[in-house]
């Protein structure tokens, strides 16, 4: 397990909606948009499909911090997929807490398909805000 | 899984990834993955050798997996499916890994830990493609009927086109008159033929053509449905009708930014460039001491964009000015002058001849009106002048439409910060988007002038005839499926849909959840929720996901 010495800066799993937030990522890469390379991509057809469990695997395995990215509310490629992650993570976010995680680990954004600048602000932000709390070791296996 | 045997090749992309990323040691580390066959890189992965150089693979390396590292799958994932396809392996076991738009070109300043990171996506890649699972696409059926939204020149092109092609056409015009911008336009660059004539003949041809049905003071209220199968309601006064269309094409032009508040516009002797052509139609322009100001409301910071249009409009509207009244004074207050193209050049030096004269501002000294006269600092001259009016023209941008946002949430396709609908891709795929079987043309998509609207509204009917002429589509069986041993029946999923796609129905064994595979969009929303983990999702299945996430192992951020 890495500590929190000199020139650790945090690992991040970013979780992105196929037609917003990926597209948005892909935007901020076409515009030359430069932001930390702290973070990993997985691409899902919705941020609906982002099972909680999936959050929770992550914080076991090392990540400190998770993004789930999807479209603004009412412009879901499939409705209200958006949304019911959106529940999901509030409901989430508060259980986390409860084990003492802290909030700053879970993000939740809507990045659309037009918004590169959007996504670049957002992954700085995450990884300032995960760098400030530290190494995430809390739920992690030893 | 032990005995899976990926392939992986890393594109240089020219020097868009190798310039950033040490792409050998990318190969050297992804050769050391478990199950990695063979890893490669190529200059261009997507060029012929490349796609050649995978095909060979997986044929003499016995590839079952093939995994990409290159540009985004939103361009080039098609093209790589159908390369294994072609090799005889089946498209979904095929695994991109984005290491340029989300790697080398947003960490240019950062090699050794942009490398690192390009090596964990591959390793997340690697572990995933490992679990992928041979899918079938299903084939449907296109409904042989084409949807062109908006009846401007570019919509009417686009359906006569079509028509022409022997396909249905709906055509759906807001107004209660086909023509949109162009109604409100007098004469046309570069041949100054009359607006109104061009309108005329296309509106002739298409209501002689059986194939087009034209509706007016028609609006899209509701999109369903996907390629080859869209459900539109379209709104006609109180009354709504049900449309099936195989594909839409969004041609719904743009509108003249209203001066407002800018250079003390009033509609009177400070007009826009368009109120000029209503006067000019008219035949009522009462002025012979005429300023044009261009670039007004655009290339600013609010409107950082150049309509590029109006430097011509202005052009044709002084020489007009100009063969009227050969005494008539016109000045014409630039930035820049835009007239490239075939002809326009001339156009312009045509202009100049005539007798026009065009003064150069730049925006930190822009002209001020003033009552009777404009004060201009010249920029070529270095000095100030005061040259009298009798009509001051502003020349506006064209900007989006104030309903176009609407129309993109409904047919849920992206416009740009600045309105504009936005393409799939700005070279590869100009006038689709990234929506199958919809696209775009016209101003629409961008302020772009008549030749150029036909032009796009061709290649928007081109492509759309694809889908029509073929017949079929396929469709990607990204759906879930229920595992009905675990399912208890509960119905969290049926409430989490959005496209009653999964029902709880009785089976012999009890209240079981079906999924309609027709009516699912794929979004995995039900599987992400189901408490007994009883639905599994297609090609995005939790241990494919989970792989992914507990990849992170040794590698270093």
């Amino acid at each position: 397990m890495e500590s929190a010495g000199e020139g650790w800066t945090p690992k991040i799993l970013a979780f992105l909606c196929n037609w917003c937030s990926y597209a948005g990522a892909d935007l901020a890469g076409i515009s030359r948009m430069q932001y930390p390379p702290n973070i990993r991509v997985v691409r899902v057809p919705c941020s609906g499909r982002v099972n909680p469990y999936f959050v929770i695997k992550a914080l076991q395995h090392g990540w400190d911090g998770v993004l789930v990215s999807g479209c603004h509310p009412g412009d879901c490629h499939y409705i209200s997929g958006n949304l019911v992650a959106r529940r999901r993570f509030a409901v989430l976010k508060d259980l986390l807490e409860y084990f003492g995680i802290e909030p700053g680990r879970l993000n939740f954004s809507w990045v659309s398909a037009a918004e590169g600048e959007k996504f670049a602000i957002v992954v700085k932000d995450v990884v300032e805000k995960v760098k400030s709390l530290g190494p995430a070791e809390r739920l992690v296996k030893r | 899984m032990d005995d899976v045997r990926v392939g992986v090749f890393i594109c240089h992309c020219g020097t868009n990834i190798g310039g950033f990323l040490d792409v050998l040691r990318l190969v050297d580390y992804t050769q050391s993955l478990p199950n990695v066959a063979c890893a490669k890189d190529n200059k261009y992965t997507c060029s012929d050798a490349g796609l050649t150089e995978i095909k060979n693979a997986i044929a003499e390396k016995k590839l079952d997996r093939v995994v990409v590292a290159s540009c985004t799958p939103r361009t080039h994932e098609p093209l790589f499916r159908s390369t294994c396809k072609e090799a005889g392996l089946n498209p979904y076991l095929f695994q991109f890994v984005n290491i340029r738009d989300q790697c080398s070109w947003v960490h240019m300043q950062e090699r050794e830990k942009a490398t690192e990171k390009a090596k964990a996506l591959i390793k997340m890649g690697v572990a995933r493609a490992a679990l992928l699972e041979p899918l079938e696409e299903t084939e449907v059926e296109v409904t042989p009927c084409a949807m062109v939204i908006g009846g401007g020149i570019t919509g009417m092109t686009c359906a006569l086109s079509l028509a022409k092609r022997d396909f249905e056409v709906k055509l759906v015009e807001k107004e209660e008159r086909l023509g949109g911008t162009l109604n409100s336009l007098y004469r046309l660059y570069p041949t100054q033929d009359e607006a109104s004539k061009l309108i005329q003949a296309k509106a002739e041809d298409l209501q002689k053509n059986p194939k087009v049905e034209v509706l007016t003071s028609s609006e899209v209220k509701e999109v369903k449905g996907f390629v080859g199968n869209y459900d539109v309601t379209v709104k006609h006064g109180e009354n709504d009708r049900l449309l099936k269309a195989g594909v839409i094409i969004v041609a719904t032009g743009a509108e003249a930014l209203k001066p407002t508040s800018m250079y003390s516009y009033n509609g009177e002797n400070i007009i826009s460039q368009m109120e000029l052509e209503q006067r000019l139609e008219k035949g009522k322009l009462n002025a012979n001491k005429v300023v044009m100001i261009q670039c007004v409301g655009s290339r600013n910071e609010e409107r950082a964009y150049c309509s590029k249009v109006c430097c011509l409009t202005a052009l044709k509207n002084a020489m007009l000015i100009k063969e009227a009244d050969s005494n008539a004074q016109v000045f014409v207050l630039y930035r820049d002058i835009v007239a490239q193209g075939t002809q326009y050049e001339d156009y312009y030096g045509k202009a100049r001849e005539t007798g026009i004269t065009f003064i150069k501002y730049s925006p930190e000294r822009k002209p001020v009106v003033e009552k009777g006269s404009v004060r201009v600092y010249d920029e070529l001259l270095n000095e100030e002048l005061t040259i009298p009016y009798d009509l001051v023209v502003l020349s506006t941008p064209m900007i989006s439409h104030h309903d176009s946002a609407i129309l993109a949430q409904k047919l849920k396709v992206p416009v740009d910060k600045n309105g504009f609908f936005l393409e799939a891709h700005v070279k590869l795929r100009p006038v689709d988007f990234a929506t199958d079987g919809i696209y775009v043309c016209g101003c629409a998509h961008w302020p772009a002038d008549i030749s150029e609207s036909i032009s796009q509204a061709y290649a928007a009917a081109s492509r759309a005839s694809i889908p029509l002429s073929v017949g079929h589509v396929k469709t990607e069986p990204l759906t879930p499926v229920v595992n009905e041993d675990e399912c208890t029946g509960c119905s969290l999923c049926e409430l989490t849909c959005s496209f009653q796609a999964i029902r709880v129905e009785e089976t012999e064994k009890g209240r079981k959840a079906k999924v309609i595979a027709a009516s699912c969009k794929g979004c995995g929303a039900c599987g992400a929720g189901c408490p007994h983990k009883a639905i599994t999702m297609q090609h995005f299945t939790d241990e494919q996901l989970l792989a992914q996430i507990i990849s992170l192992g040794e590698v270093k951020p």
